[in-house]
């Protein structure tokens, strides 16, 4: 069971995200993140989906994606050197000498502090998804309010761009 | 020429070739409705259910290789058809279903007959279309054939809203002469190297097999794959849809294989050192439990859709493209390879095949005093010559009418593989007798299944479509009986059915000819007088024995090698 990270260029029609959400309930293969979001070329959208699963379940995965209509074209980015990165916005409790240990764990994870009350922090982070877990791990659980992550997305390495 | 969007539906049609169209008017459909009264290139169908109207479009494409069309109305009228639909994707049959659409201002709130069609058929579509824009019908339309019918085919929906059909709005009208899709190419060639490699590991078989399906039809590749397995004398099997593409009464053809295939094709996969798998996807029922199927074998795959392969059975040669294009290939390098001089020898390999052979596990009792289903398959086959057409329905019939009417030509036998619908069969034989109104067309049936689109007995009527439904009657649904009693020791919850009409006058009541048949003797008279009635649609109601099970047999959770046979047919393990 291994992670990977698969880009696909859409086409922009109603629909085109329940179409590929609905492969992977119908089929049951995992979602870990999803996500969705316009491109350079307004015809197209890109799908971003982190899955698991064995050679042969990625194998079908990939093949029954491309399978879709409205598939342009599709790449496991796990197959090349690639950027992966998500964006994370955290609501902690912060007071008292807690405050200034949360201060510092963002300065060292470089997250930008977005909202500030004398009681609660907003903090910006955006990393790959390890990172994005330690810094979790680094304000202990109880005083966490309220996570919200994007989900991952990525880029191959290189000149070469993927587009259709 | 200007057209309004209803307008546009029909001449669409009209200019795609469409003969006929099978359809259930109802409110978001009538301003199509209305272009239909007013032209007579499209002929419509008027069915009595909408399920029925997909099953017939779908028995005229299978039997035609045309792609079949159904206009529905919305809500009721989609989800009544969507059986029809999973069926032909499961089996991969070419149908454009036009469904009407509750107009595009109120989509969304709940408005009376109102459904989500495009999420409903989603999963059970090759793709769908939801026409947003009358400027875009005509295209769209044109998309839904050109996707319907090329790579692996398929059905595709097209949702109208009822107001881009409206009458009073007209926009200049032009039928797209060529499609392009960027995001659908679908691949024709095979990969030369892959062919050559495949080719090279043929010529190294001594235990080779062929096992073909339904790809074969559905790429009109039959001769190809008759000159192939003929040059390279090797021995062939089909699936349950493959039938017909090679010729059943060939020496080379050791019947169906799978779940109730023969013995001699299912020990012959067992055995076999290369296996050429082309056009057939590795269903299930076709390969046993999975970690025993072809142990000892490298596998050739060809196949026009890449996701077919290697899916449920890693192979060692895939080759994805047209069956047709790759099997010409194949021959074109055989050919040059002076196969003759460099192929091994295969004679042992028939002599095993043949032992097998031998052992006859297709017979039956011939001598009883109850009519023997099997027996009625043969007879049928030998009243119409084996030229007819034969649709047949879900259950036992279907598995008798697949083992013992040996089909010799593609297109010829019309069932449902893959979803297993009953209520397939009647709609089914209108379609096919529609696209062939000369040929014998027969249905076979049993006493559950045919209860489930009966209703299409006025449709026969209403179109004069001669079809013969053959009602295999055992009182049972038998299959399931069959799997109770091996399964289940015999508690037979719920396959019975108490009640049951009266067949005879049930036809005649629908305007058709019955007739009820009891003594084996009386089996072939009744036939011949049934095809001798060429115009009329036929009922033969067939008592037939009720205790009949489905023999061979693979069992849940075993392999090829392991088939449960009739009794009185012995599997001599020296033989295995």
């Amino acid at each position: 069971m291994k992670r990977h990270i698969i880009s696909i260029l859409i086409e922009n029609e109603a629909g085109a995200l329940s179409r590929v959400a609905g492969l992977f309930s119908a089929r049951g293969y995992n979602i870990e993140t999803l996500t969705v979001a316009p491109t350079e070329d307004a015809s197209m959208s890109r799908m971003t989906v982190v899955t698991s699963g064995s050679d042969e379940i990625i194998e079908q995965i990939t093949k029954q994606i491309n399978k879709l209509i409205d598939v342009v074209k599709l790449v496991n980015l796990s197959e090349s050197t690639h950027i992966e990165r998500e964006l994370m916005m955290v609501k902690c409790r912060a007071i008292a000498d807690k405050r200034e240990d949360i201060n510092r764990l963002c300065d060292r994870f470089r997250g930008n502090i977005l909202d500030e009350t004398p009681t609660s922090f907003v903090i910006e982070l955006t990393g790959e998804k390890s990172k994005l877990d330690d810094f979790l791990k680094g304000i202990s659980e109880d005083h966490i309010i309220e996570v919200v992550r994007s989900g991952t997305t990525g880029i191959l390495c290189g000149e070469r761009g993927f587009n259709a | 020429m200007e057209l309004s969007g209803a307008e546009i539906v029909v001449r669409c049609l009209r200019d795609e070739g469409v003969e006929y169209i099978f359809g259930y008017p109802g409110g978001s459909v009538l301003h199509i409705y209305d272009a239909l009264f007013q032209q007579d290139d499209v002929r419509h169908i008027l069915v009595r259910h909408e399920q029925g109207a997909t099953h017939a479009a779908d028995g005229y494409a299978r039997s035609t290789g045309k792609p079949g069309v159904v206009l529905v109305t919305s809500g009721p009228g989609a989800t009544n058809a969507v059986t029809g639909i999973a069926t032909a994707f499961m089996d991969s049959i070419p149908l454009v279903v036009l469904t009407g659409q509750v107009p595009r201002a109120v989509i969304g709130s709940d408005a009376f007959q109102e459904c989500d069609t495009i999420g409903i058929t989603r999963p059970c579509v090759k793709h769908n279309f939801l026409v947003s824009d009358l400027s875009k019908l005509a295209e769209t339309i044109k998309k839904a054939f050109y996707i319907a019918t090329t790579g692996r085919p398929g059905p595709v929906v097209v949702d109208i809203p009822k107001d881009i059909t409206d009458p009073k709005v007209k926009i200049p009208y032009e039928y797209p002469k060529t499609v392009d899709i960027r995001s659908y190419q679908p691949k024709v060639k095979g990969h030369p190297g892959q062919i050559k490699k495949a080719v090279d590991l043929l010529l190294t078989a001594r235990q080779p097999m062929i096992y073909s399906g339904g790809g074969v039809i559905l790429g009109n590749a039959s001769q190809a794959l008759i000159d192939l397995t003929r040059f390279l004398e090797f021995p062939i099997t089909q699936t349950l849809m493959g039938l017909g593409a090679y010729p059943a009464t060939d020496r080379q053809f050791l019947g169906m294989l799978g779940m109730h295939g023969t013995y001699e094709a299912n020990m012959g996969m067992h055995q076999c050192d290369v296996l050429l798998a082309i056009g057939a996807r590795f269903d299930d029922r076709v390969t046993g439990k999975l970690t025993q199927f072809c142990p000892d074998a490298k596998i050739i795959h060809i196949d026009v859709d890449p996701a077919s392969i290697s899916k449920t059975v890693r192979v060692d040669i895939p080759i994805v493209g047209e069956v047709q294009f790759v099997l010409e290939e194949m021959m074109a390098l055989l050919k040059a390879a002076d196969f003759k001089g460099s192929s091994q020898d295969i004679s042992e390999w028939w002599a095993s095949i043949e032992r097998w052979r031998a052992l006859d596990c297709l017979s039956f009792d011939r001598n009883s005093r109850r009519i023997k289903p099997q027996r009625v398959i043969e007879e049928l086959w030998e009243v119409t010559g084996g030229h007819a057409f034969v649709t047949s329905d879900v259950g036992q019939h279907q598995m008798w009418a697949a083992q013992y009417y040996k089909f010799d030509a593609p297109r010829r036998w019309i069932n449902s593989g893959g979803l297993g619908t009953m209520g397939f069969g009647l709609p089914a034989a209108i379609g096919v007798k529609l696209g062939h109104p000369e040929a014998d067309v027969a249905c076979i049936t049993g006493e559950a299944s045919i209860q489930m689109c009966i209703q299409e007995l006025a449709t026969a009527l209403q179109y004069r479509t001669g079809v013969k439904v053959i009602n295999l009657n055992n009182g049972y649904m038998g299959m399931v009986r069959q799997w109770q009693e091996f399964s289940y020791e015999s508690r037979y919850s719920e396959s019975y059915l108490e009640t049951l009409p009266d067949f005879v006058r049930l036809a005649e009541a629908y305007g058709h000819v019955g007739i009820k048949v009891d003594q084996p003797c009386d089996v072939r008279p009744a036939l011949e007088e049934a095809f001798r009635m060429k115009d009329r649609t036929v009922f033969l109601d067939i008592l037939t024995d009720p205790s009949e099970n489905v023999y061979p047999m693979i069992e849940a959770g075993k392999g090829h090698h392991e088939m449960r046979m009739a009794p009185g047919v012995s599997t001599d393990t020296e033989l295995s």
